[in-house]
């Protein structure tokens, strides 16, 4: 069992001397770090949440508060660029706290050289991020280090919203008997940054789901779907996204890999490269923790609009392995889905 | 998805899994060879779906498991030295070689590029006409047409700084030495579907008659692999030991016959060590004698390398069918994805790394 293991059998942190890039790629590595050096040096009640953003109790005010710093390579990709990606993804975190955001500040590293037009494009389709979202930027930060010292171009974003509901959204919240609904199919952000990656270009026209969620997640509050937990789906995919929740939850998560949407363009790119989609990135996905009496009536709405049109119920919670998730194959025998140890690397054959 | 979904049906798979119930009487241990099938058969859950009667035992079909240390050791020393540019296969890097791996010498600042192709190697070499551009040649025969065509392109851009670390390994030599063993359990064969496309099966029917062993070329998807069983267990049931072929969409007896001529141009049989295996003869290729000039091995003189396997990793008994992962001490404790002690836990396709990754509860 997941949980038990990482329990009984820690792995010591100087086990690495240097920081790995699986440090940063959202699997067991990623989660270590956090859980044995940030987490315990800057110990308090609201980061041992371990939520999307902290949700602080100020004067009776209730509000969401997160940061995200955004590196991506290459900078522009198919349906995006890493100024979209710096407003949605701090959009999305604030709403994954049911919060509706506000507003967002933006911190830019910059390397000597960047081209101004690469940097005017970027704050261009940030200024259109902010507007779709309904966010306003209101303070920031610049900062420009020597030639190769940096990649182009680094954005931190951190964000603030107002909780405008009394529901308490968060992976305390979630019961066995939870219905586990994701809001659209998977992977295609994860594929079409990699389909213009440097030594990988392939055909296709797999475009990023990159996208706000805030609209989505207020409409479901709106129609009194009593939430108990959200989590959008980023860098591990929608495995990585069950199992954090799974584990700080202490519950147990069944899903139905026949009912998780994937396009068949993604299949198929994710079959050439030996990747599987459940760990493939996404940047306009979650998944709500609801009761199954509200299921139904969330799908409706959901589906209402654009962004879940393909929204679908992939899940039950149950009583069973606290912290294990597990996955129903095509063929229909059952397995555990794990947490990855690393990145996932494309395979020999 | 076309030629895909049709090979994940439920309804098609539970089909399959009552009819190998249904012609089973008594208990066969059959090895699938490659890792591929390994992954598929944990990953989709297929042996849960078979009679008790049946047991499947992981074969030595993972290029990364049988990769030697000294060869990984090879590797790490290459890319550390400067100037030059170390491409592989993305899943080689993690592989601990005797002291660190591929993914920490990157870590250092070491020029190691994943590629997806060994014609992307070439044109890295192309690019970078001041550098030393080293692939790393790993694989069966499936791998090896496009690792010959590396070499033959960079001879013809004559391409004085590109070289291949080969470390190409052989399927039938395999399968015999499993069954050449006294610990050998195994009565019948899963036979690797993409080796055979290239490669053919002629080579088998020898196997099969002389071990009185049924051999099934066979893909893998779900359905292909349950199928392939259900042909394994009829012969045995009926005492046939025979070459079968149920990967007809993509294997022909013959194989890729250009794809054999080009692979008997630039490389040459040789014996091979497999790792946790030991050496098995005429089980792998190198550099035939004209295009030896791209032995990285030569080129940076270290062919003479040696290392030591742990002595507590059982991954060798594991490759050869002859132990099943969770029988190892080790397993899931000390030896995890994250600290493998061997290489079977550390490539995705090794059956100790799927056992972990999907099976880790019921153990």
């Amino acid at each position: 069992m997941t949980a038990d293991l990482t329990a009984s059998c820690p792995v010591p942190l100087n086990d690495y001397a240097q920081v790995l890039l699986a440090h940063g790629g959202g699997g067991r590595l990623m989660d270590q770090l956090i859980a044995k050096m940030f987490v315990p040096a800057f110990a308090n009640p609201l980061l041992a949440e371990r939520h999307d953003g902290a949700l602080i109790n100020l004067d009776g005010r209730r509000l969401a508060f997160t940061t995200d710093s955004y590196v991506v390579r290459p900078l522009f990709f198919p349906g995006g660029d890493i100024g979209t990606l710096a407003i949605n993804g701090t959009v999305n975190d604030l709403a994954m706290c049911g919060a509706r955001p506000l507003y967002l500040s933006a911190g830019f590293i910059m390397e000597e050289g960047l081209s101004m037009e690469t940097l005017w494009r970027v704050v261009q389709s940030m200024k259109r991020a902010a507007a779709d979202a309904g966010i306003q930027i209101v303070t920031g930060d610049t900062k420009v280090v020597d030639k190769g010292k940096g990649d182009q171009l680094f954005i931190n974003t951190a964000g603030i919203g107002r909780v405008e509901h009394e529901r308490p959204i968060s992976p305390a919240g979630i019961r066995p008997g939870d219905a586990v609904l994701l809001s659209g199919d998977i992977g295609r952000h994860g594929m079409a940054i990699m389909s213009v990656r440097e030594g990988l270009q392939f055909e296709s026209s797999i475009e990023s789901d990159c996208a706000p969620l805030a609209d989505l997640v207020l409409s479901l509050l709106n129609e009194g779907i009593e939430i108990h937990c959200l989590r959008d789906l980023t860098r591990g995919g929608l495995a990585s996204a069950l199992n954090e929740i799974a584990q700080s939850a202490g519950a147990q998560i069944d899903i139905d890999q026949n009912a998780v949407p994937v396009h068949e363009e993604v299949q198929g790119a994710c079959e050439i490269l030996g990747l599987d989609p459940l760990y493939v990135a996404n940047e306009g996905r979650f998944v709500a923790y609801v009761p199954v009496s509200d299921a139904d009536r969330a799908l409706k709405t959901m589906r209402a609009q654009a962004l879940g049109a393909e929204a679908a119920q992939i899940g039950m919670v149950v009583t069973g392995s606290p912290g294990l998730v597990t996955l129903k194959s095509q063929i229909g025998a059952r397995r555990i889905l794990d947490l990855l140890s690393s990145e996932q690397l494309p395979r020999i054959c | 998805m076309k030629y895909i979904d049709e090979y994940r049906d439920r309804v098609g798979a539970e089909r399959f899994a009552s009819a190998i119930a249904r012609v089973t009487t008594r208990p066969w241990t059959i090895m699938e060879v490659c890792g591929g099938q390994t992954h598929a058969i944990v990953k989709f859950g297929i042996d849960e779906l078979l009679p008790k009667e049946i047991t499947l035992v992981h074969g030595p079909g993972c290029p990364v498991c049988v990769t030697p240390l000294e060869l990984i050791d090879k590797a790490i020393e290459i890319a550390t030295r400067p100037g030059v540019i170390f491409c592989s296969f993305g899943d080689m890097l993690r592989v601990p070689g005797s002291e660190t791996d591929l993914l920490t010498v990157k870590a250092n600042s070491g020029d190691v590029r994943i590629v997806y192709s060994p014609l992307d190697a070439v044109r890295i070499a192309r690019d970078n006409p001041s550098r030393e551009v080293v692939f790393f040649a790993v694989g069966f025969e499936t791998t090896a047409p496009a690792n010959a065509m590396a070499v033959f392109q960079a001879d013809k851009q004559g391409l004085r700084n590109f070289s291949l670390l080969v470390s190409h390994v052989l399927v039938p030599p395999a399968m015999e030495a499993i069954l050449a063993s006294p610990r050998n359990c195994v009565q019948g064969f899963l036979a690797a579907g993409h080796v055979c496309t290239v490669m053919g099966f002629t080579e088998y029917g020898p196997i099969a008659e002389k071990y009185r062993v049924p051999i099934i070329v066979t893909g893998f998807e779900p359905l292909d692999i349950l199928q392939g069983l259900y042909m394994c267990v009829q012969q045995l049931e009926q005492g046939r030991a025979e070459v079968e072929n149920q990967y007809t969409r993509s294997v022909r007896r013959e194989g890729n016959e250009a794809a054999q001529r080009l692979i008997r141009e630039v490389f040459r049989v040789i014996p091979r060590k497999w790792r946790g295996v030991g050496q098995i003869p005429r089980s792998g290729f190198a550099l035939s004698e004209k295009f030896a000039d791209y032995d990285a091995e030569r080129r940076f003189g270290v062919a003479d390398y040696t290392a030591e396997e742990s002595s507590e990793c059982i991954s060798g008994l594991i490759l050869q069918g002859v132990k099943k992962p969770h029988e190892c001490l080790a397993f899931g404790t000390r030896c995890t994805p994250e600290h493998p002690l061997g290489a079977t836990m550390v490539s995705s396709e090794g059956a100790c790394a799927a056992y972990y990754r999907y099976r880790r509860n019921k153990l």
